[in-house]
């Protein structure tokens, strides 16, 4: 029964082992160092989690970009959310954002304190929540890119209880890469897309960003294959020294995307500017729930005015945003696995499970293990 | 720390999540305070062992205590009153006790909680204590008003004895050491996270929490056992990295060897949680060494909770403190997760 | 971002469905799956929703790819898969099929 199904883990070690003795012929023929980024969390995690880092050469280095939403929310968002728990509502939130910092303290701390703060696997669990506690004021802290912002559109098109309320963080990923690529310290040979962002977006959203910037892009998947196969796409590209867009996750990725929910992301929000954290102000990046929402959304019905204080100063000495640009390494921070780590982060890349930084500390790095 | 610092930091879940928080708790609060000799102490407080040893006349004494709590009170294998028994005869069983003396009950119930829950609890851990050979010998009742207490606290107290020395720390691995795991990991914690209201999982899933001491006794009688823990909180991670780092020896291991349930692994995938890194009530680590490994396993396999008894890896001199994770497809380190487990959509 | 996880549709209820993940089975929603899903189709679940019907073909087709890739000659095998089912795969490294002027579906500037 299950057969099928496993036909879809893509995780056939055997056949990992010839992709990589593939890519170092490849690299050999290449005869120069390659940089990869990838722009998204969950290809960190899966390079980190099965280890395929230290299947590759070591002149070829996948780094990741600012791919991890939780570690792109921007503090203040994060002392939106503990403000509104502080101040007497119900936050419901993916797991993912429970113990980021804002500039003061962390959902999980407010929670320590008092403040009722719920941990959802669904924007559908949290507007379940709030229909079954009428009595509360239920504040949904959405974060992620298109595939979180269109179950959250979704759940307010579906006529949500009056107590239900969205803080919108979602970001939008596309104009971020720009961003990255305009950096003049990023010196980035191809990008490995983000799957699943491209499975709602279409993978035709990246033909002006390689006609722009002459950079190929190979939209991958998140099985171990599929990874390794987009990196041997990606060095097609650079061997042949022609730059282009391929789609290396044809099961999930068409080049509409999926239409359904781009219209829901598109009626239920705008686009606006703004800072993500660490990187830069980003244009056009930030999902806002548009006018027709207002009802709903926390910032319109509540008077929210986080606290602010000036935060750890060790945040001063963070590079989280280099990291995430790809012009720095985690080794590259005096704070790195010293006065910053999983159990006591500084910077939200050592607090997500797809931050780059919590990600090296708990799996290595390119490790000669 | 000063007063105002001190008073400003709260206590939060990750205190009590049995990983690098609790530990840092322990060391920094708890053992300098306690940390004092007593006459024939074998194994004490600083050794953040499953118990304490004692050396009393030709026996080697093992007392260790636990106090259970869990939500929801009653789920899939078990309920809280198998899980206060287990978990104290566990800990004897992994400290090489595996004929438990004594065994204490003390209940903390909240006010309201039905008398008929109380009892149904109250049967689970007899069921428990005969599975495991052992009696509560004496017991404490305390009433809490509603709300003061969620529902139903249990502190089991044990007591083992066996001849002097013959105790096994977690401390004792050696390099060329094999590691054993006695079953398949995870079912424990998946099971209650795919309780919890909200995730709804539905599946063959089933808490691991069982008596280990028949099974430890196959082991011990079976071949050299080095070193064992139960890995209870954090999981195999967090048992592994601190059977390596209390040894100073590293570990390598083969992810592929480790048994895993396919519903475990499927639901850990779903919610993004490694079964690795929860909470097992019915497993157990051994270092065993290597000339033996095999005999230990096979030992293992002929006990009703050892059918997927496994060698997973080895102690090596490499990687000092660390555990390498061998994934099939490269390497990496396996490190400690970081307090409480929540599902992650990224 | 975004853990997606590969399940079969095991009963429908409106936009409500439970699937099937490896032997384990929970809720699904269909809001947002943009196609029509029918019990036995697998979808790719994300946070609860379906963001994506998984179609059959393409499933089977990544899997030649891969299998293709390990003959004697990798680019070969992979021309010789790559032109004649084309669809929706893009094997070759230029953007051959690629139509300039479709809409960008990722045009959500706001208003």
């Amino acid at each position: 029964m299950a057969t099928e199904a496993d036909d879809l883990k893509f995780r056939d070690p055997e056949a990992a082992q010839e992709l990589a003795a593939d890519i170092e012929r490849q690299m050999e023929r290449i005869d120069h160092p390659v940089e990869i980024m990838h722009v998204c969390g969950s290809h960190e995690q899966v390079i980190a989690k099965f280890g395929l880092r230290s299947m590759l050469p070591s002149d070829l280095s996948v780094t990741m970009g600012p791919g991890c939403p939780v570690c792109v929310t921007n503090m203040p968002e994060v002392d939106e959310a503990v403000a509104l728990a502080e101040a007497g509502t119900t936050v419901a939130t993916y797991g993912d954002m429970f113990r980021v910092p804002g500039t003061v303290k962390s959902l999980a701390d407010a929670k320590a304190e008092g403040a009722a703060v719920e941990v959802v696997y669904s924007a559908s669990e949290a507007v379940e929540y709030a229909a079954a506690h009428p009595d509360e004021d239920v504040v949904f802290f959405a974060t992620g890119f298109e595939t979180t912002a269109a179950p959250t559109a979704a759940v307010l098109q579906a006529d949500p209880p009056e107590n239900f309320y969205v803080l919108s963080a979602h970001k939008y990923v596309p104009p971020a890469m720009e961003v990255v690529a305009e950096m003049p310290d990023t010196d980035v040979d191809a990008f490995l897309a983000a799957g699943h962002a491209a499975t709602i977006t279409g993978y035709g959203l990246f033909e002006e960003f390689v006609d722009e910037y002459d950079t190929p892009v190979v939209v991958g998947g998140f099985e171990p294959l599929d990874v390794l196969y987009g990196v041997r796409r990606i060095l097609e590209f650079v061997e042949s020294g022609t730059s282009g867009l391929d789609n290396a996750y044809p099961r999930c990725v068409s080049r509409d995307g999926n239409e359904a929910a781009m219209s829901a992301i598109d009626e239920v929000f705008a686009l606006t500017s703004g800072e993500w954290r660490g990187i830069a102000d980003i244009p056009d990046a930030n999902f806002v729930l548009r006018e027709a929402y207002a009802a709903h959304s926390a910032r319109r019905q509540f008077d929210v005015d986080p606290v602010s204080g000036d935060g750890d100063p060790l945040t001063e000495e963070c590079i989280c945003g280099d990291i995430m640009a790809g012009t720095a390494t985690p080794e590259d921070c005096a704070l790195f696995g010293e006065e910053c780590t999983p159990q006591n982060p500084v910077g939200a890349c050592m607090v997500s499970d797809e931050g780059t930084c919590k990600i090296r500390h708990e799996y290595g790095g390119h490790p000669e293990l | 720390m000063s007063d105002d610092a001190r008073d400003e930091e709260t206590v939060t879940v990750a205190h009590g999540g049995g990983t690098g928080r609790t530990r840092d708790f322990l060391e920094d609060s708890v053992v300098p305070r306690f940390g004092g000799d007593a006459d024939g102490l074998a194994v004490g407080l600083d050794a953040l062992d499953d118990g304490a040893v004692h050396e009393v006349g030709d026996r080697s004494v093992v007392v260790t205590t636990d106090s259970h709590v869990v939500s929801p009170l009653s789920f899939p294998g078990g309920d809280i009153g198998r899980l206060a028994v287990s978990g104290t005869v566990n800990d004897l069983a992994v400290m090489g006790a595996t004929e438990p003396l004594s065994l204490t009950c003390s209940l903390v119930v909240e006010e309201g909680v039905s008398v008929g829950l109380l009892e149904d609890v109250l049967d689970s851990m007899q069921a428990a204590c005969e599975a495991a050979g052992c009696a509560v010998t004496t017991g404490d009742t305390k009433v809490m008003g509603s709300g003061d207490v969620d529902g139903v606290v249990i502190n089991t107290t044990g007591v083992g004895v066996l001849p002097q020395g013959a105790h096994v720390p977690d401390a004792g691995l050696s390099p060329g050491d094999k590691l054993v795991v006695s079953g398949p990991v995870g079912d424990h914690g998946i099971t209650l996270l795919a309780e919890r209201e909200g995730f709804d999982i539905e599946g063959d899933l089933t808490s691991d929490v069982a008596p280990v001491n028949d099974l430890v006794a196959a082991a011990l009688d079976a071949g050299t056992v080095t070193a064992m823990t139960d890995p209870t909180r954090g999981g195999l991670s967090t048992a592994l990295n601190e059977m390596a780092r209390k040894a100073d020896v590293g570990a390598l291991v083969d992810e592929t060897a480790v048994p895993v349930r396919d519903s475990v692994a499927a639901t850990g995938e779903l919610l993004g949680i490694d079964p690795f890194d929860v909470a097992n009530e019915g497993t157990v680590v051994f270092g065993v060494d290597a000339a033996t490994a095999d005999a230990v396993v096979d030992a293992l396999r002929a006990t009703p909770l050892g059918a997927e008894a496994a060698v997973v890896g080895e102690a090596v001199t490499e990687h000092t403190g660390r555990v390498v994770l061998d994934t099939g497809f490269g390497r990496r380190y396996l490190s400690e997760p970081e307090g409480e487990q929540l599902p992650r959509i990224c | 971002m975004c853990l997606g996880v590969p399940g079969e549709i095991r009963e429908i209820d409106g936009t409500e469905a439970v699937a099937d993940f490896w032997g384990v089975e929970r809720r699904v929603r269909l809001d947002v799956v943009g196609d029509a899903v029918e019990v036995g189709d697998y979808i790719l679940n994300h946070a609860g929703f379906a963001i994506r019907k998984i179609p059959e073909r393409e499933v089977e087709e990544t899997m030649a790819i891969y299998e293709s890739l390990f003959g004697d000659d990798v680019d070969e095998a992979l021309d010789e898969i790559g032109a004649p089912r084309g669809a929706d795969i893009d094997l070759g490294g230029e953007q051959g099929d690629a139509e300039a002027d479709a809409a960008v579906p990722g045009d959500t500037d706001g208003d």
